[in-house]
């Protein structure tokens, strides 16, 4: 088995413990990586069947604090080198330590990947092949339709599209070296080029905003607007407060920034404030309708505060009219107060749920927790752990069809000749084509008869 | 009445390029062979163009010849002129083209055949196969006089001829190419077997008289100097010829006209040819119906031979009547008073689905019977000669019981011709194609003889000579390597004049001659002046030792890929699995993999339809059945 492969062993629900689990030849050195001491030095996960106390780090940032376990092959799970870390047990903990054993080196596991492991490798015994076999048959599918559910609409057409563009190119070259005398190259690196650069920063904007696999790995884009001093930092202490009292064991939250990862319900929320909530609530906020509509344009959910207690407002109105096609709730706050504006009114006037809180009391957060849960699990769209695995494994295949598009414009600039591209483009293609779980065998042949005019 | 005629150890049927190539290797090796063609007047008959080599088939046949196969060799006695295509790419995609003096080529091939010992060329018609009562061993065959000769092995190259039929518009003749006589009876005997046939069509373009052009109309093609042989053993002294001419001209919209005004008197477009023609290499009619923006198509003229007028018209492949084609003729520049002397046809005929073929190139049915050549649905004469190559070296091995010999997809482009052909469903005539090669890069036609002269060395094809020319040749790449790698160059002034004149970033302190080299402004070439000590090396040796400096980044990316590719193609996949019982695997999984029965799981990967999860379930049963086995003994 050549790569080091990684994933969630434990499922992917909110649990005392998660375990992460690195199984490969490299599995010792990816994890000690990530692993520090209390003290801050590299901790010594070498020896094995032992269990030790530590902290996950993903660059400086601390995410957690953890048991990690390592067996030494041949004694394991998989027969491999395998560390085990015990984090707590938060869907997005489990998440940021998964992320950085990728970061350090791990692979996604395929579908039953470690039991697959653990049979070849002669740790689970004849009677259980048949269900490994199962398992991966089934997972597999699972992955698939969870892949295609995550792929829905426009991603999987974008990746589509630049897929052709790739092939096309790609067939061109393959067409002329096949046929030098009918087809000439002349000048086409320069096009090449003009396509790839194209198609990166399509890649590079999928990557930053890859909206649903964004979902899962860094919680939804959440941001706050409203007027001041209608609530919002109350909203979102009383936010951050909730989730602590819920997770009280994720150290070395910052709280000097305006972003905060909570969790509410199920969800992972990623909260944005849009005015520097941090600073104290005596200075008055200048929050301009700009402002908000910046957030808004960035985000996956936005959370309007209102203040309940007073009529609405031109200003109020601006910000409605920007949550157009936005997944939205709007709060009306001060519910502890008497209230001027009508929930049902409201949701009339704005087409968005709207629920009546009190930030200050900490009222009505379990209700805006169901709202969102709503909002964002519809349709088939299950987050399975193999479901979120999936998703980064189709991050990873990205990031590979960005470094190969990246080697192709070196090669341009080195004025390698387009044969070598065409290496690196086809690279690119089958990274893409994995995340649609294409087969590639006989597209490019296929695309040079349909294109091309072959002489003889 | 049938007879016993004769007792021998290998029959090849068919004297094209792949039997002849079968013919020899059998021979060669010992076996006393029997040679049946239709008519000896036509061994190696070049049916179509009157090229050899070209964008990938170059280095099948550079291949053949590293393995000791005679198309390369008899190629440098009979060319009429020769370039390397693509020479501003990329050493991976440079290609040798020659155009062959077809009558000289077929005369040089037979005077070889004629004279091997051990081989003997019979002519007749092979009208079926003699077989165990199980009709699972081949035990000779019988022509259709009734003669029987038994062998241990038999193999199958009959090309184009068998149930063969030429078009030419609304006439059809029932003959194989050029009006020779077809094979009519051996399908049926195929079929009878137990063997998958399917009918394939290829065609080719009209021959002109050379008198009647006007060559100043004409953009003229010259040769290479100095000529690269296509041999690694022919002293490229004594290719550098005086070399024939080649024009290139164009069709016109007036005779895209034509043809759009007699497109339903075209066989393909009114139904009468029913074979599946290949994509690559389409008739007139198909590029000017299927590319309607194009208003001219190139069209090479091509000397057929020193002896004769004749001249082959390169990219005007037809089977239009005569009437539209000699009309369409001399609308090109050149062509005004063009004469006709063979009218373009198409050929339809039955070929094996080569499916049926173990990647051996023997069939899975029935053992000792192999099949090379048009007869697997390959099209060109460089890919049936390899195929005839390798069908006669395992039939050999097989003989003699000793193991198969096979080229992976890593070795050889051969690997990857034969490969495609015995996992992949071919739905028209296989061309080889430079982009069906994943590790190009690795399989260049400079180096065909550092991957594959060793393994037909010990084949017994390669001679002492040929084989001590390779070592010297790897052993001085080597050394030069070592020596670019620890010569450093100061800094001093003198040298960084002569890197400006490159022109070229000056040095601040000491580079080996290796790291100046991967300056993609620099070359082997052009940094002598400052390696006075260098050692005069033949041009092939420094090609080789720039190739490796200039890519080695691409070159080793290549050779990890081919790791990964190895691993698979090591795990062996049993003969006797029953894939209708691993019910994990997806019907369509089972179904192909029963059908195809790949060697291996890399060939399983292969396959369309055989998921990455249906190999990992592949994976653990082939290990359960492992241990199982284990357990009962």
């Amino acid at each position: 088995m050549e790569n080091t492969i990684s994933g969630i062993a434990t499922a992917l629900v909110e649990s005392g413990i998660g375990i992460i689990r690195i199984s490969g030849n490299q599995a010792v050195e990816i994890a000690g990586k990530i692993l520090r001491t209390k003290g801050g030095r590299p901790l010594d996960i070498r020896e094995s069947h032992r269990i030790r106390y530590g902290f996950v780090f993903d660059g400086e940032k601390e995410i957690d604090e953890v048991l990690v376990s390592t067996f030494l092959a041949p004694k394991s799970f998989t027969g491999e080198d395998t560390v085990e870390i015990n984090c707590h047990g938060g869907i997005l903990l489990m998440q940021k330590v998964f992320q950085a054993t990728l970061k350090a080196g791990a692979r996604p596991a395929e579908p039953g990947e470690f039991s697959k492991r653990a049979f070849l490798n002669g740790r689970i015994d004849l009677s259980q092949a048949e269900a490994v076999a199962d398992l991966i048959a089934a997972k597999s599918e699972d992955s698939i339709r969870s892949s295609l559910s995550l792929l829905q609409g426009s991603l999987k057409e974008k990746i589509k599209r630049m897929r052709s563009r790739i092939l096309e190119d790609t067939a061109f070259i393959e067409a002329a070296l096949d046929d030098p005398e009918h087809i000439s190259l002349e000048g086409f690196s320069e096009q090449c080029q003009g396509h790839v650069e194209e198609i990166l920063s399509d890649i590079q904007e999928l990557l930053k905003h890859q909206r649903e696999g964004r979902l899962l790995k860094e919680g939804i884009q959440t941001v706050i607007v409203g007027k001041p001093n209608a609530g919002k930092s109350s909203l979102l202490n009383c936010l951050v407060k909730a989730d602590k009292a819920i997770v009280s064991n994720i150290p070395g939250t910052t709280r000097d920034t305006v972003e905060e990862d909570i969790r509410i319900g199920s969800l992972s929320l990623h909260l944005i404030d849009t005015a520097g909530i941090r600073e104290t609530e005596d200075i008055v906020e200048e929050i301009g309708v700009n402002r908000a509509k910046e957030g808004i344009e960035k985000a996956d959910c936005v959370l309007l505060v209102l203040d309940g207690s007073l009529p609405l407002e031109e200003e109020d109105r601006k910000i409605l009219a920007l949550l157009e096609g936005k997944k939205a709730v709007v709060l009306l706050n001060k519910m502890d107060k008497e209230s001027i504006l009508q929930k049902e009114e409201l949701e009339k006037l704005s087409g968005f749920p709207v629920l009546p809180i009190s930030a200050k009391e900490g009222r009505g957060m379990e209700e805006l927790g169901q709202k969102l849960e709503e909002l964002f699990y519809t349709g088939s769209l299950s987050f399975s752990t193999e479901t979120y695995i999936h998703s980064e494994r189709q991050i990873a295949a990205l990031e590979e069809a960005k470094s190969a598009l990246e080697l192709v414009l070196e090669g341009i600039r080195l004025e390698l000749s387009e044969d070598f591209l065409s290496i690196d483009l086809m690279g690119a293609y089958s990274a893409l084509g994995r995340i649609l779980g294409e087969d590639v065998s006989e597209d490019l042949i296929n695309e040079i008869f349909a294109k091309f005019c072959m002489g003889k | 009445m049938a007879f016993l005629e004769e007792q021998v150890d290998i029959v090849v049927v068919g004297a094209g390029h792949a039997g002849v190539e079968a013919a020899l290797v059998s021979a060669k090796r010992g076996h006393k062979t029997l040679l049946f063609t239709l008519s000896p007047d036509s061994i190696s008959m070049m049916a179509c163009n009157p090229n050899i080599g070209g964008s990938s088939k170059g280095h099948l046949v550079r291949e053949l010849d590293a393995l000791g196969g005679m198309m390369g060799k008899v190629c440098d006695q009979s060319f009429l002129q020769s370039r390397m295509l693509n020479q501003s790419k990329g050493p991976a995609v440079h290609s040798l083209r020659a155009q062959a003096d077809k009558q000289v080529y077929s005369q040089n091939m037979r005077h070889l055949v004629e004279n091997q010992e051990n081989l003997h060329i019979r002519q007749g018609e092979i009208v079926s196969l003699l077989c165990n009562e199980e009709k699972t061993e081949i035990r000779g065959v019988v022509s259709s006089t009734g003669a029987r000769y038994y062998a241990k092995a038999v193999l199958i190259c009959t090309g184009v001829y068998l149930n063969a039929r030429c078009i030419y518009g609304e006439v059809s003749e029932e003959t194989g190419p050029n009006g020779l006589r077809r094979a009519t009876k051996l399908s049926q005997a195929l079929l009878d077997l137990g063997f998958r046939l399917q009918r394939f069509k290829t065609g080719t373009p009209a021959r002109v008289d050379r008198r009647s052009l006007d060559f100043s109309k004409m953009e003229v093609q010259k040769g290479d100097v100095p000529v690269v042989p296509f041999s690694f053993s022919t002293d490229p002294d004594t290719v550098q010829i005086p070399q024939e001419d080649c024009y290139l001209t164009y069709t016109c919209e007036e005779g895209h006209e034509m043809i759009r005004e007699n497109i339903d008197r075209s066989p393909m477009y009114n139904g009468v040819i029913q074979g599946t023609g290949p994509r690559y290499c389409p008739s007139i009619e198909d590029k000017v119906m299927k590319f309607p923006e194009k208003n001219r198509h190139q069209i090479f003229v091509e000397p057929e031979g020193r002896y004769t007028n004749e001249m082959y018209l390169s990219g005007l492949s037809s089977s239009l009547p005569e009437d539209v084609q000699m009309r369409i003729l001399r609308t090109m520049a050149g062509f005004e008073k063009a004469e006709m002397v063979r009218c373009g046809y198409a050929i339809e005929y039955d070929c094996l689905n080569s499916l049926e073929l173990e990647n051996t190139l023997e069939t899975k049915k029935i053992s000792g019977l192999y099949f090379a050549g048009q007869m697997n649905g390959s099209s060109g004469y460089e890919e049936a000669a390899v195929q005839g190559f390798m069908a006669g070296i395992n039939a050999v091995q097989k003989i003699e019981e000793k193991e198969p010999f096979v080229l992976d997809r890593s070795e050889a482009y051969i690997g990857v011709l034969i490969d495609d052909l015995v996992t992949k469903e071919n739905k028209e005539p296989y061309r080889m194609m430079t982009s069906r090669a994943e590790y190009r890069l690795l399989l260049r036609q400079d180096n065909a003889d550092l991957r594959l002269r060793e393994k037909g060395y010990a084949l017994g094809m390669v001679s002492e000579e040929e084989i001590k020319a390779t070592r010297e040749k790897q052993e001085a790449i080597l050394k030069e390597l070592r020596r670019m790698e620890n010569t450093y160059i100061g800094a001093n002034a003198e040298n960084n004049r002569i890197l400006e004149n490159i022109p070229s970033s000056p040095i601040q302190s000491g580079i080996s001659l290796r790291e100046l080299c991967k300056r993609p402004e620099c070359n082997y070439q052009n940094i002598a002046p400052l390696d006075p000590e260098r050692p005069s090396l033949s041009p092939f040796i420094q090609e080789e030792v720039e190739i490796e400096i200039k890519y080695e980044g691409y070159i080793k990316r290549q050779i990890q890929q081919v790791e990964a590719f190895k691993k698979m193609e090591r795990k062996k996949l049993p003969k006797d699995i029953c894939y209708h019982d691993i019910h994990n695997l997806r019907l369509e999984a089972r179904q192909k993999l029963d059908m195809i029965r790949p060697e291996n799981m890399g060939m399983a990967s292969r396959i369309s339809g055989v998921s990455p999860a249906d190999l990992s379930v592949l994976l653990v049963y082939l290990e359960k059945e492992k241990e199982r086995r284990k357990e009962e003994k």
